[in-house]
C-alpha cells in the first residue's frame, strides 16, 4: 500500500523542503520505496536540497501533460537506494497543475510500487498548496514557535479537514502530524519564543518531532545534502527520530532543553 | 545572553505569553468560523456592529461560539470591553452587588 504524506504549513520559509527532503531520505534509507514530489512550480527548490539540479531533464509539469515518461521524469538519487525525486517546473506558472493531471501521476507511482509518496507543499493557501495537499493520506504541518507560522497551520489544518479528498470522500480524515522546527530552546526558556507546549495546547494535534534551529541545515543545503544525512547534527538526530515516530516508535523527545551555560559564556556569550 | 542582559536577567519581557494569549483568541474565531454553521461569521460581524454603535471596542472583542450541551445547542457570546468604559464597571459591580444581596437572603452558597 502506498502511503502520500504531504509537508505543507501555510507560511513560507517553515521549513517544508527541508523536512521533505530529510523525511524522504529517510523513509529510503529504512528501505522503503520513496519518491519526493516538489509541487512549488515555478520556484523549484527541492532539487537544489537535494544536490540532484543538473539531473533535472523533465519535471512534474511535463509528466502532467503527458510530455515525458514517469521512467524519464524521476531522479534516482546517487546515495540512497529507493530514492526518487521528482522535480518542479522552474518555468511554468502554477496552473499548469490539474487534479485530474495530478491523480495520473498518483495512479502511476502507485502501480510503480512506491511505499511512500512524499509532497513538498508550496507555501501560502492557494490552489498550489491545495492541490500538493489533495492526494494526501497523513500530513506533516510544520510549523515555527511564531505567531504567524502557527496561526497558518491553523488555517492549513482546516483545509486538510475540508478540502483534502479523504474528506471529500468522506472517508477516514487525513492523519495529521505536528513538526516544529527551527526551535530555538534558550529563546524559549527566556520567555521569547513559543514553547513545545504552547504549541501543542494552540494547535491540539499529536506532535512528531521538534527540530531544533541549527547551522548545519544551511551546511548541508549549501552542499546539497539532506540534513538527516549528518548524524553529528542535532537537527538531523531529530529527523532520524521523527521517521521512527512516523512508523510507530514511541522515542522520547529531545533538543527541547536550553544548554546549560557557565558564568562567563552567560556573561559574555 | 550578554554582558547588560545578565544583570536585567528576570525583567526580560516575557513576549511569549503575549504571543500564546493572542493566538488563542486567533485560532479559536478561526475554529468557530470553520466547524460552526456557516452564518457564524457574519452573526458575530452584525453583533460585533451592534456593540460598536455603543461601546469602541476592537474586531476581537467578541467571540461567539457555538456548544453542543445534552441535545440542544448553545450560543455562547463573549464580549471583552474595554477597561476604562466606566459605565460597564458601574453596571457589572451594581449585578454583582445584586447577586450577593440574594445568596445572603436565601442562604445559598453557590
Ligand atoms: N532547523 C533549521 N535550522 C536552521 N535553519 C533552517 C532549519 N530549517 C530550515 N532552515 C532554513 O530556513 C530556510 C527556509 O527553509 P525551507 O525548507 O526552504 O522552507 P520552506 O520550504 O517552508 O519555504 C532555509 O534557508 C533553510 O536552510
Ligand atoms: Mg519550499
Amino acid at each position: 500500500m502506498t502511503k502520500t504524506i504531504v509537508v505543507t504549513s501555510g507560511k513560507g520559509g517553515v521549513g517544508k523542503t527541508t523536512t521533505s527532503a530529510s523525511i524522504a531520505t529517510g523513509l529510503a534509507k529504512r528501505g522503503f520505496k520513496t519518491v519526493v514530489i516538489d509541487f512549488d512550480v515555478g520556484l523549484r527548490n527541492l532539487d537544489l536540497v537535494m544536490g540532484c539540479e543538473r539531473r533535472v531533464v523533465y519535471d512534474l509539469v511535463n509528466l502532467v501533460n503527458q510530455e515525458s515518461s514517469l521512467n524519464q521524469t524521476l531522479i534516482k538519487d546517487k546515495r540512497i537506494e529507493n530514492l526518487y525525486i521528482l522535480p518542479a517546473s522552474q518555468t511554468r506558472d502554477k496552473d499548469a497543475l490539474t487534479i485530474e493531471g495530478i491523480a495520473r501521476v498518483m495512479h502511476k507511482l502507485k502501480k510503480s510500487d512506491f511505499d511512500y509518496i512524499i509532497c513538498d507543499s508550496p507555501a501560502g493557501i492557494e490552489k498550489g498548496a491545495k492541490m500538493a495537499l489533495y492526494f494526501a493520506d497523513e500530513a506533516i504541518v510544520t510549523t515555527n514557535p511564531e505567531v504567524s507560522s502557527v496561526r497558518d497551520s491553523d488555517r492549513i489544518l482546516g483545509i486538510l479537514q475540508s478540502e483534502s479528498r479523504r474528506s471529500k470522500l468522506n472517508e477516514d480524515p487525513v492523519k495529521e502530524h505536528l513538526l516544529i522546527t527551527r526551535y530555538n530552546p534558550t529563546r524559549v526558556k527566556d520567555g521569547q519564543m513559543l514553547s513545545v507546549d504552547d504549541i501543542v495546547d494552540l494547535l491540539a494535534i499529536p506532535l512528531l518531532g521538534i527540530i531544533p534551529e541549527s547551522p548545519s541545515v544551511l551546511d548541508c543545503s549549501n552542499a546539497g545534502k539532506p540534513v538527516i544525512l549528518d548524524d553529528e547534527s542535532e537537527a538531523g538526530q531529530a529527523y532520524s527520530d521523527a521517521i521512527d515516530r512516523l512508523l510507530g516508535e514511541s522515542k522520547p523527545h529531545r533538543f527541547m532543553e536550553a544548554p546549560k551555560k557557565g558564568f562567563l559564556s552567560r556573561l559574555f556569550g | 545572553m550578554g554582558f547588560f542582559k545578565f544583570f536585567k536577567s528576570g525583567k526580560e519581557e516575557q513576549t511569549a505569553k503575549l504571543a500564546k494569549d493572542r493566538l488563542q483568541v486567533l485560532i479559536a474565531h478561526q475554529r468557530t468560523d470553520r466547524t460552526g454553521p456557516d452564518y457564524l461569521p457574519m452573526l458575530r460581524q452584525d453583533i460585533l456592529d451592534v456593540i460598536k454603535k455603543y461601546v469602541s471596542v476592537g474586531d476581537d472583542a467578541l467571540s461567539v461560539q457555538i456548544d453542543q450541551q445534552d441535545d440542544c445547542d448553545v450560543l455562547e457570546l463573549n464580549i471583552t470591553l474595554p477597561e476604562d468604559a466606566e459605565s460597564t464597571e458601574h453596571a457589572s459591580t451594581v449585578a454583582k452587588r445584586r447577586a450577593l444581596e440574594r445568596q445572603q437572603e436565601t442562604g445559598s452558597v453557590t
